[in-house]
This record gives C-alpha cells, sequence and structure tokens, in this order.
C-alpha cells in the first residue's frame, strides 16, 4: 500500500472514495471556517472589552433580531444542504449496481472467511477484481457475536449480524493490498481480526480465481485439518511454534500430560482433544481461563478428526 | 468531608453557618440539607472520576507505541470498560445536578431547600449502594463488555454483567430522584418575584435536563432488566441464539443514552451561561432563546437515537430521517454559542479562572459540534463510525462539554461551598494545562479515526504509531493539569483565604443574598426578586453597594478589594415568607 493519502483520509481506492472524500472536506472547511469566525470572536471581544477597572458598569446591548435570524438561518441551510449530499452519498452506498460480482463473506471470533462464486475460499485474505462492482453478502457464524466489516481505503462499512444478512458493495479502482478491520469490538481478538484485502488487476483476478477452487474431498486429513486451523482462527488462540498465546500451543501437544485448574490431570489423546475441541471448558488446563474459547460443535466429523490428526502432527 | 468540617471549626466565633451547624459524621449521613448532600455527592463522584480517570490513564499508556504493553488483551477490554461505564454512567450523567444543581439551585430561586429533602437524601443512598454493585460486579468476574453493552457479546459474559446491568438500575433512579425533585422545587419553591422570564439560565438548564432524567432514565432500567431477565431466565430478547435480536439492544440502549448526552450537557450550558454573564458583567445576549433552546433539545433529543446505528443494519429509511432530526438538533446549540460570544460584546470580561473554562468551553465544545456535524452525515459516517473520530467527538463532547463546565462551575461556586479563596495563579495554569493536554489528547485521535484507526483496539497496525503516542503525550499533561486542581482545591480547604460573600461581582441570589458560608437555611429572609438575573446594566440600582469597607475579591489581584458587589435583593414581605 502506497501512502497516498491526505492528513485526515488515507490512500482512496475504490469508486465512492471520492465521492465520500469530497463530502468529507466540504464539511471539514465549512466547520473550519465556522470554527476559526468563533474563536477570533471571541479572542477579540474577550480582549477590546477586558475589564479595565473592578467597578466598570458597561451599558447594556440591545438584542438585535436581525442578527440572531441570520446565525439561525445561516447554519440551518447549510446542514440542510450537508443532510442531502450526505443522504446521496448513502444511497450510492447503499445501492449495488445489478451486475455485481457476489461475495459470501462470513465472520467469526476472530477472523474472516470468504466464498466466491467459482468456489474458492480464503480465510482473513480477500481477492478482489478491480474496476468491477463487487458487492459482499456477510453474516456472523451461528452462535457468534457481532462483528464489522470496515476497509478504510474503500470508505465502506457495514456490521455484520449472526441472525441476518447485510451488504455491501464497492468498486476498486487501483490493483494492490489494503486493509480489512473488523470495527464491532468483539472480544480479546479484536484487534486482531483484521484481514488483507488484495486488488488485482481483471484478467490476474480471474486466473486466480480459477486456480484457488479448493474441492475438500481431494485432501488428505492434515492438510483439511490444516486448513480448518486456519479458516475457524485457531491460529488466533494456539501457536504451533511453542509461544504463549491465549490459549495452549500446539506444539508437541498430542500424548503430553495436561495439569488442570482443578487439580486433576490427564494424558492428551485423541479423545482429549476431540472433548477440548467440541466442549472447551470441560477440562481447563492451568493458567489458562475457562469461558474464551468457542465450541466447535458445528464442525463435520470429518473435519473434527482432521483437525485431531493436524494436532498429532505438531510434534 | 471531614475537611469541610474542620474547616468550618476554626470559624466558631462567627455565625452559624451550614458547616458548623451539625457537624457530626451521623448528622451529616442524614442530614436533609442540600447543600450537606451535594457535598457527599462531591466527594463520592470525586472518587469515582479519580479512579475512571487513571483507568484512561491506563488506556493510554497500553496504546502509547505498537511494542510497549502493561497488561493482557483482557486486562485492557476490561479497563476500557470500567473507564466507560464509570465515566458515563456513575460520573458525568449525575456530576452537575447531584453537585451543583443540590447546592446552588435553591440558593439561585430563593428557597430554603429543595422541595422533597429526604428523596433528596435517598437518592445519595440510592447512587452509593449503585457504587457497591459496581465494586461486587469487579469482584465475581470479569467485564469486558465495554460501556455499551452490546448483545451477545454481553450475553456471553456472565454474572459480572448482571451485576453491572443491576448497578446502572439502581443508580439510575437516583438520576430520577434528583430530576423529580427538581422539577417540583422549580415550579413550586421559587421566591415572590421570580418569575420563569427571571429564572438563572443554570436553572433552566437544570429544568430541561429533569425532563430528560425523569423521562429517559426508565428506558434504560427496563433495558438493564431485560438483559438481566435473559439472561438468568434464558427467554430470547436480544440474544439471537434464543431467538432475540441484537438490533432491537441496540435500539433501547440509544433510546437512552442518546438523550443521556443531553443530561450531561444541558446542566453545563446552564453553568456557562452563568460564567459568561457574571465575567463579562453583561446581560445574556438572548436570553429567552438559550432558556427555551435547551428545552427544545431535551425534546428533540429524544428523536435521534438511531444516529449511533447508521451501519448497524437498520433500515436506510431509519438512518435518512434519524440523520434529518439530528441537524435540527444541531441548531439551537450553536445558537447557544453564538449568544454567549456576543455577550462579552461592549461587556467587562474578567478573566478569572472560571471565565477561562467557560471559553475553553466555547473552543472545545464548537469542536465537539463539528465534528457531530461531521459524523451525522449519512454518507460519511460510514466511513467514520467506530474510528477513533467518534472517540474523540464525543470526549470533546463531554470531557470538553460537561466536565470542562463543571469544572468552571466547581471554582466559581467553591468559595460559596466552601468559604474558602483558591489560588488564583495555580488556578490559571491548571486550567491551561487542561486546556492544551486535551486538545493535545483528543485531537489527535479525531485525526487517527478518519485515517481508519478503529475503537477498542488493544493493537495496532504500524501507521497509526505516531499518533498514538502524541495522543499518550497530551494526556499526561491533561491528568498533570487535573492533578494540580486536586492539590490546590485540598490545599485551599485548609489554607485558603476566607471568601468574601460576592467575590465575583455576581448578580444571582447565591451571591447577593447568602453569607459567605451559606446559613444552615440559605436565606435569613426570603428575598424579593425585582430584576432578572443579570441585570448588571441597572447600574444605580444593582451597584449601589453597601459601602462596609469590607475587602472583597479573591486577593490575586491588586484592585480586587476595590470591588464593589451588587447589593442585595430586598426581603419579601412578611405574609409572603410565611406561606
Amino acid at each position: 500500500m502506497n501512502d497516498s493519502g491526505t492528513f485526515w483520509l488515507p490512500e482512496a481506492a475504490s469508486t465512492v472514495a471520492a465521492e465520500v472524500d469530497g463530502l468529507f472536506y466540504f464539511v471539514y472547511w465549512a466547520s473550519a471556517i465556522i470554527f476559526v469566525g468563533v474563536v477570533a470572536a471571541m479572542i477579540y471581544l474577550a480582549y477590546k472589552y477586558r475589564r479595565r477597572d473592578p467597578n466598570d458598569r458597561p451599558e447594556p446591548v440591545e438584542e438585535s433580531r436581525l442578527l440572531e435570524i441570520s446565525w439561525i438561518v445561516v447554519p440551518t441551510i447549510l446542514v440542510l444542504l450537508v443532510f442531502t449530499w450526505g443522504f446521496q452519498t448513502f444511497v450510492t452506498l447503499q445501492t449495488a449496481p445489478p451486475n455485481a460480482y457476489e461475495i459470501q463473506g462470513q465472520a467469526y471470533s476472530y477472523g474472516w472467511n470468504f466464498e466466491y462464486p467459482e468456489g474458492a475460499q480464503t480465510t482473513d485474505e480477500l481477492y478482489l477484481p478491480a474496476d468491477r462492482p463487487v458487492q459482499i453478502r456477510l453474516s456472523s457464524r451461528e452462535g457468534d457475536v457481532l462483528h464489522s466489516f470496515f476497509l478504510p481505503q474503500f470508505r465502506v462499512k457495514q456490521d455484520v449480524l449472526p441472525n441476518r444478512y447485510t451488504s455491501v458493495w464497492f468498486e476498486a479502482t487501483e490493483p494492490g493490498t489494503y486493509e480489512l478491520f473488523c470495527t464491532e469490538y468483539c472480544g480479546v481478538g479484536h484487534s486482531q481480526m483484521l484481514g488483507e484485502v488484495n486488488v488485482l488487476p481483471a484478467d490476474e483476478f480471474d486466473e486466480w480465481v480459477a486456480e484457488a477452487g479448493i474441492n475438500e474431498d481431494d485432501l488428505s486429513l492434515v492438510e483439511l485439518g490444516e486448513l480448518q486451523y486456519q479458516r475457524n482462527g485457531c491460529q488466533g488462540c494456539h501457536s504451533l511454534d511453542g509461544s504463549a498465546m491465549a490459549g495452549p500451543t500446539f506444539q508437541g501437544l498430542y500424548e503430553s500430560e495436561r495439569a488442570f485448574a482443578d487439580a486433576g490431570s490427564v494424558e492428551a489423546d485423541d479423545n482429549y482433544l476431540r472433548e477440548s475441541i467440541i466442549e472447551p471448558d470441560a477440562k481447563v488446563v492451568e493458567g489458562y481461563g475457562s469461558g474464551i474459547m468457542p465450541s466447535f460443535a458445528h464442525l463435520s466429523e470429518r473435519d473434527v478428526t482432521a483437525l485431531v490428526e493436524f494436532i498429532k502432527e505438531q510434534e | 468531608m471531614e475537611a469541610a468540617a474542620h474547616a468550618a471549626s476554626q470559624t466558631d466565633a462567627e455565625p452559624r453557618t451550614y458547616l458548623n451547624h451539625e457537624t457530626s459524621l451521623w448528622e451529616w449521613l442524614t442530614t436533609k440539607d442540600h447543600k450537606k448532600i451535594g457535598i457527599m455527592y462531591l466527594i463520592s463522584l470525586a472518587v469515582v472520576f479519580l479512579v475512571a480517570g487513571l483507568l484512561a490513564m491506563a488506556v493510554r499508556l497500553e496504546l502509547m507505541s505498537p511494542d510497549f504493553s502493561i497488561m493482557s488483551a483482557s486486562q485492557y477490554n476490561q479497563t476500557f470498560t470500567m473507564h466507560g461505564i464509570m465515566m458515563v454512567f456513575l460520573f458525568i450523567v449525575p456530576s452537575i445536578p447531584a453537585i451543583l444543581g443540590n447546592f446552588v439551585l435553591p440558593l439561585q430561586i430563593g428557597a430554603k431547600d429543595v422541595a422533597f429533602p429526604r428523596l433528596n437524601l435517598a437518592s445519595w443512598y440510592v447512587y452509593m449502594a449503585g457504587g457497591v454493585l459496581t465494586v461486587t460486579a469487579l469482584l465475581v468476574g470479569e467485564l469486558s463488555t465495554g460501556w455499551t453493552f452490546y448483545t451477545p457479546y454481553s450475553s456471553q459474559q456472565g454474572t459480572a454483567v448482571i451485576f453491572m446491568t443491576g448497578a446502572i438500575f439502581v443508580s439510575g433512579f437516583a438520576s430520577i430522584f434528583t430530576g423529580l425533585n427538581f422539577i417540583v422545587t422549580i415550579h413550586k419553591m421559587r421566591a415572590p418575584g421570580m418569575t420563569w422570564n427571571r429564572l438563572p439560565l443554570f436553572v433552566w438548564g437544570l429544568y430541561a435536563t429533569s425532563i430528560v432524567q425523569v423521562l429517559a432514565t426508565p428506558v434504560v432500567g427496563i433495558t438493564m432488566l431485560l438483559l438481566i431477565l435473559e439472561q438468568t431466565l434464558q427467554i430470547g430478547i436480544f440474544d439471537p441464539a434464543l431467538g432475540g435480536d441484537p438490533i432491537l439492544f441496540q435500539h433501547f440502549f440509544w433510546f437512552y443514552s442518546h438523550p443521556a448526552v443531553y443530561i450531561m450537557i444541558l446542566p453545563a450550558f446552564g453553568i456557562l451561561s452563568e460564567l459568561i454573564a457574571t465575567f463579562s458583567r453583561q446581560r445574556i445576549f438572548g436570553y429567552r432563546a438559550i432558556a427555551l433552546s435547551s428545552v427544545a433539545i431535551a425534546m428533540l433529543g429524544f428523536l435521534v437515537w438511531g444516529h449511533h446505528m447508521f451501519v448497524s443494519g437498520q433500515s436506510a429509511i431509519s438512518s435518512i430521517v434519524f440523520s434529518l432530526i439530528t441537524y435540527l438538533i444541531g441548531i439551537p446549540s450553536g445558537i447557544k454559542i453564538f449568544n454567549w460570544i456576543a455577550t462579552m460584546y461592549k461587556g467587562s470580561v474578567w478573566l478569572q479562572t472560571p471565565m477561562l473554562y467557560a471559553l475553553s468551553f466555547l473552543f472545545l465544545f464548537t469542536i465537539g459540534g463539528l465534528t457531530g456535524i461531521m459524523v451525522g452525515v449519512l454518507g460519511v459516517d460510514v466511513h467514520l463510525h467506530d474510528t477513533y473520530f467518534v472517540v474523540g467527538h464525543f470526549h470533546y463532547v463531554m470531557m470538553g462539554g460537561s466536565v470542562i463546565a463543571l469544572l468552571g462551575g466547581m471554582h466559581y461556586w467553591w468559595p460559596k461551598i466552601t468559604g474558602r479563596m483558591y489560588n488564583e495563579t495555580l488556578g490559571k495554569i491548571a486550567a491551561g494545562l487542561v486546556f492544551v493536554g486535551f486538545n493535545v489528547t483528543f485531537f489527535t485521535q479525531l485525526v487517527l479515526g478518519s485515517q481508519g484507526m478503529p475503537r477498542r483496539y488493544y493493537e495496532y497496525v504500524d501507521r497509526f504509531a505516531e499518533l498514538h503516542m502524541i495522543s499518550t503525550i497530551g494526556s499526561f499533561i491533561l491528568a498533570s493539569g487535573l492533578f494540580l486542581v486536586l492539590g490546590y482545591a485540598l490545599h485551599s480547604l485548609f489554607y485558603g483565604k476566607k471568601a468574601p460573600q460576592n467575590p465575583w461581582a455576581a448578580a444571582t441570589l447565591e451571591w447577593t443574598n447568602v453569607a459567605a458560608i451559606p446559613d444552615p437555611h440559605n436565606f435569613t429572609s426570603t428575598p424579593l426578586v425585582t430584576r432578572g438575573p443579570y441585570d448588571f446594566h441597572k447600574a444605580d440600582e444593582v451597584f449601589g453597594g453597601s459601602g462596609d469597607g469590607q475587602a472583597r475579591g479573591d486577593g490575586a489581584g491588586s484592585d480586587a478589594s476595590r470591588l464593589t458587589p451588587p447589593e442585595a435583593a430586598p426581603s419579601a414581605p412578611k405574609e409572603d415568607a410565611s406561606a
């Protein structure tokens, strides 16, 4: 990402961004003029009429109707102008063109899955064609919390809910790499719920999307487990290299002795791993809190087995 | 409280005052004197402000640089959650009405007390019960929902949320009691001649605030109760896992929490009118416009809650309607700013500490208002929503507005409350530190937000590092200013110069007709009000002066001793007083 943004706004990389920025700077300059006027008047009056004698007896000032009416009418006209402009931009933001390319987006604590019409699936990486309107249909995973899909360089944002679809559309203008942030507070991993947006020229995107389609049935269990590890956001809390995060590392986990907060201990066998995925709070390892990891009971039998096999591989 | 009592014990030789009358701890805890209840609130709220402020410092310290860390993500979430909850629900909402409203309102309208003194005392106890529940919430578990309690996240957080929402439910009643009390007091307890057009504007501000408190607070109570019922009985209301709707929660929450912004700012407007008029010695420009626009804001404030939800998934039509009404409410606020500035015209502007806070308010609140216009623009809010721009905006309104006005008001009425002057030089230095520190802290946050920095982030990407560092440095300057205020306030309690009855030559009753330290029953005789609250210009009548030669002013300026305050309003005829 190049740093071609302004003092106030980051780089603009979508068609709607120019419109939003124009409106932002109109309000900004209008505000700046009013603000400078207010402060200048304040300082001037405070100086000019400073108290010269403790017993100053100022003359009363007659209120001026004209003045009062003018400072009601002028701001009213200004805000109605700004409202109308903002309203038009909002309608643009809300109305996807009928030919938009549709991507499904699913948010979970803490990551993003995207699925393309051609079958490709990605996690925390969004691939987009340049110069083509894209609509993303968003939802949060069943039983998960609210998230919000925010692309600062595109000037779009939409809350993501677990019980309904919301959608957002935009048209990327410049190939490059951009940021995806979660902007609805969602828990300990909120600030790590980031994604990368890759805008590709149209022909490169078509190539990518044709190659990226993965048939899960063709994967071995360990490969599928690795895919599920990334797709379900396990990497947010469980490292593979032994480093401590919110949850225990997977390195050397299999067949190790696990000591629990309630003083018991057990060897981490296949059934222990399975239980920890489906019912995480059943046994909590000493030093870690309960109620932090959600249950993954919704995964298919093959997916759970694949995860167990994948963890076993981390020696 | 003890300190104040101690200060009073040194004045035994002098006439009876509310501070040397009934001074035991038990008498304080059972007092029905609005002034003592105001002081009890002042002490409780000062503790809350200190704790919540230190939490804010911890948040800023954590965010100082991307690599620097003093706590875990979970601790960070709990820290900003408690900062928000304590500042909003337990500090700013009650602050001005409960401290200064309680102390000043009856004095300003010429009353002996509020209409329901026992209810007033009950409000303090209810507030303290809310405080106890808050501490319980912290003891039973982790609270990391943010002050907004959005479902379904809050539904998954367990018992701490139940206790905290219980605390908000309970302390809401303290607000309702105060509001109810003030409405009745203003309607029924005004001194003879104190017509609605002669009410000081602080009283008008409190009146508008009270209406909002009484009408809006029950809604947050109901919302919190529904949250508790949902969690204990597993009825689906807000949690989609149980068949509820999270957007419904947001509607309920903001239906209270937006009007709550007006609970915070309307009394601040009132204080500002007092400060600007007194320190400009000029009749307030557009008295009626300021008084009525407060009431208009109180009413319209109920119809704009949806502007917090432009990207929540609510319908586009709702968003558009809410945006339009939001602009309508911006206009009365603008009118007030213009009126206050016009009040200085041909006045006699005295830049004492309270006036410095008033001018700070005009500067900061104007930024708060204009950034409010920015986030009210539908198309732009989509980009700015839930970023640091919003954080900066509401700090400019709540801290730059309400808290700065509270500080100005505390300095202004400090001599009346304690009978002592504070150190004027230190006061001016502190006001400067607060002003500079505040802008360095929060203006950078406006830039951070429009650059895309999301709220409530424990970590952030490198491009935000520089601005976060500046913001943290600003917060240290701000904190040093506030600690300086605490320091000289405590010093003044014991060693401050004795205050004269009317050090600022103000024209409202609490200065003209009440002793330096008020009598337990406020007025020795019921005043008869014959002029408006800011009629400084009626020179012959107002500046007649008692000529008793008593040194007045705070002694900071050499010419302050020559200051002649307005004379007292005459006493009402006896039969009126007994009525």
